[in-house]
C-alpha cells in the first residue's frame, strides 16, 4: 500500500503523534504527553501543511528498487532486536536507570524546591544547563527558519533585473 | 512458556524497534523529502519510546509527588525527552524550510530530480 | 464569507480559552503535568489558529511580527539573566538558592523565572516559524 497524496501523509503523521501522546500516559509520562500532542500533532502538522502548501502535494513515482534499503533495515532490527535481551526487563523496579540519581531528585525535590512536580524541578533546577542549551537550540533553529525564508526571493529579484538589462 | 515470557517482556523494546527501523527505511527508500521528514519524525519516536521504557516501574505513577503514592517512575528521562520534542520540532521547521528552498531554486521535491539536474548543470 | 461563519464564530469562541487553558499550564506546572515548553506551544497554537481563521494580516495585529521576533532571543536573555543572577549573588551559575532568603523559596522563584523564559522563546519562535511559512506563501 502507498499514499501518494502528501495530504494524506501528513494527516496521518498528525493521528501518529496522538497515538504515541497517549502510549506515553499509558508510561506514566504524563508531561511528555502533553509535549507531544501539542507539539507533534499540532505545530509539527501546520508546519508540514504549510510546507505542502509551498510546494508540491503528491508524490512523483519513483523507479528506485527498495530490496536494498529493505535489506538494510531489516538486518539493522535484527541486530538491535538480538542485543535487546541483555537489557532489563521492562517495568522491574531494580533496573539500573532507577537506581542513580532519580531517588534522590524523587526525595528531596519538595523539600529543596517545594516544588511537586518533579519533572519540572528536574528540568528547570537540577539540569538547568540542559534545558537553558535546548532553549538555545529553538532559538538557533528559528533563527535558521527566519534566514531561510525571509531572505525573500532575491535571488530571482537579481536575475531578472540581470535579464532585463 | 519461556519464550512467551520473554516477548511479553521485552514487547516495548520491539515495538521501540519496529518504529526504528520504519523510520530508517522511509528515509532511505523514499525520494520524496517530505517523506523523508515524516520517516526521520518517526525515527525519533522511537527514540521517545527507547527513553521512557526503562523509566516506567510497574505499579509505579507518574513522578508528581503526592502522599497518596509511593512508587514513583523515573523523572529523568522525561525531562530529556520533554525538551527534546521541542527541539525535534524546530529542527523539522529547519528542515522543511530547506525543502521550501530546494523547491524554489530545482522546482522539485524529489531527491532524483534534483540530482539529476545537478548533473545537468 | 459566509461559508465559515461557524468556523469564524467557534474560533472567536474558543480563543480565550486556549490562551487561558496556556496560562493554566505555565503556572500551574509545579504541581500538574505542563510547563513553559507546553504553555508556549498552546500559545503559538491560538495564535496559529487565529491566523488560518482570519488571516495572516489579521493576526499580525494581535501579535505584531516585531514582537514575536523579539521574543525569540528574550526568551534565552530571560534565562541566561536568572543564571547570571544567582552568579552575582555569590553562588553558582544556574543556583536559584539565594535568590530569596530561604532557599526553597529562592528555588521557586528562580524555576517560575526560568520557565517564564522558556514560555517566551517556545512561543515566540512557533509563531515566528509559522509567519515565516505563510509569508512565504503569498
Amino acid at each position: 500500500m502507498r499514499q501518494r497524496s502528501l495530504f494524506g501523509v501528513v494527516i496521518l503523521s498528525g493521528v501518529y503523534s496522538f497515538l504515541m501522546a497517549s502510549v506515553l500516559i499509558v508510561l506514566d509520562a504524563v508531561d511528555v504527553a502533553m509535549t507531544e500532542a501539542s507539539v507533534g500533532a499540532g505545530v509539527s502538522t501546520v508546519l508540514l501543511l504549510a510546507t505542502l502548501h509551498l510546494t508540491k502535494t503528491t508524490e512523483a513515482t519513483s523507479f528506485r528498487g527498495t530490496m536494498i534499503p529493505l535489506f538494510v533495515a531489516v538486518v539493522t532490527g535484527a541486530a538491535l532486536i538480538w542485543s535487546t535481551f541483555d537489557l532489563p526487563p521492562f517495568g522491574t523496579a531494580e533496573a539500573p536507570i532507577h537506581k542513580h540519581v532519580a531517588p534522590y531528585y524523587l526525595e528531596n525535590s519538595l523539600r529543596e524546591t517545594t516544588v511537586p512536580n518533579v519533572v519540572t524541578s528536574v528540568l528547570a533546577d537540577y539540569r538547568g544547563y540542559d534545558t537553558l542549551g535546548e532553549t538555545t537550540v529553538i532559538f538557533t533553529a528559528g533563527i535558521g527558519v527566519m534566514l531561510l525564508l525571509r531572505g525573500a526571493r532575491r535571488r530571482d529579484r537579481a536575475a531578472d533585473v540581470e535579464g532585463s538589462s | 512458556m519461556q519464550a512467551f515470557r520473554l516477548v511479553v517482556e521485552y514487547y516495548n523494546y520491539f515495538v521501540t524497534i519496529f518504529l526504528m527501523v520504519a523510520g530508517l527505511y522511509v528515509v532511505i527508500a523514499r525520494g520524496n523529502m517530505i517523506k523523508k521528514l515524516v520517516g526521520l519524525a518517526i525515527f525519533q519516536t522511537s527514540v521517545y519510546l527507547l527513553y521512557i521504557t526503562p523509566g516506567k516501574i510497574l505499579g509505579g505513577t507518574a513522578p508528581i509527588l503526592d502522599p497518596a503514592f509511593k512508587v514513583y517512575s523515573n523523572p529523568l528521562p522525561h525531562v530529556l525527552i520533554l525538551t527534546a520534542i521541542v527541539v525535534g520540532v524546530a529542527t523539522l521547521a529547519l528542515g522543511l524550510a530547506l525543502v521550501a528552498r530546494i523547491n524554489e531554486a530545482y522546482g522539485s521535491i524529489e531527491e532524483d530530480e534534483t540530482f539529476e539536474r545537478d548533473r545537468e548543470a | 464569507m459566509s461559508l465559515d461563519l461557524i468556523l469564524r464564530i467557534g474560533t472567536k469562541l474558543i480563543l480565550p480559552f486556549i490562551l487561558l487553558f496556556a496560562l493554566y499550564v505555565q503556572f500551574h506546572g509545579e504541581y500538574g503535568p505542563g510547563g513553559g515548553f507546553q504553555a508556549g506551544v498552546i500559545t503559538a497554537g491560538m495564535v496559529i489558529l487565529f491566523a488560518i481563521t482570519f488571516g495572516l494580516r489579521a493576526a499580525k495585529r494581535i501579535a505584531p511580527q516585531a514582537l514575536v521576533e523579539r521574543m525569540v532571543p528574550l526568551g534565552v536573555l530571560i534565562f541566561a539573566g536568572t543564571g547570571v543572577l544567582g552568579l552575582l549573588l555569590g553562588h553558582n551559575y544556574l543556583d536559584y538558592g539565594p535568590l530569596a532568603h530561604d532557599p526553597a523559596h529562592g528555588r521557586v522563584l528562580g524555576i517560575f523565572l526560568v520557565e517564564a523564559g522558556v514560555l517566551v522563546t517556545v512561543s515566540g519562535t512557533m509563531t515566528a516559524l509559522f509567519y515565516a511559512f505563510a509569508e512565504r506563501g503569498r
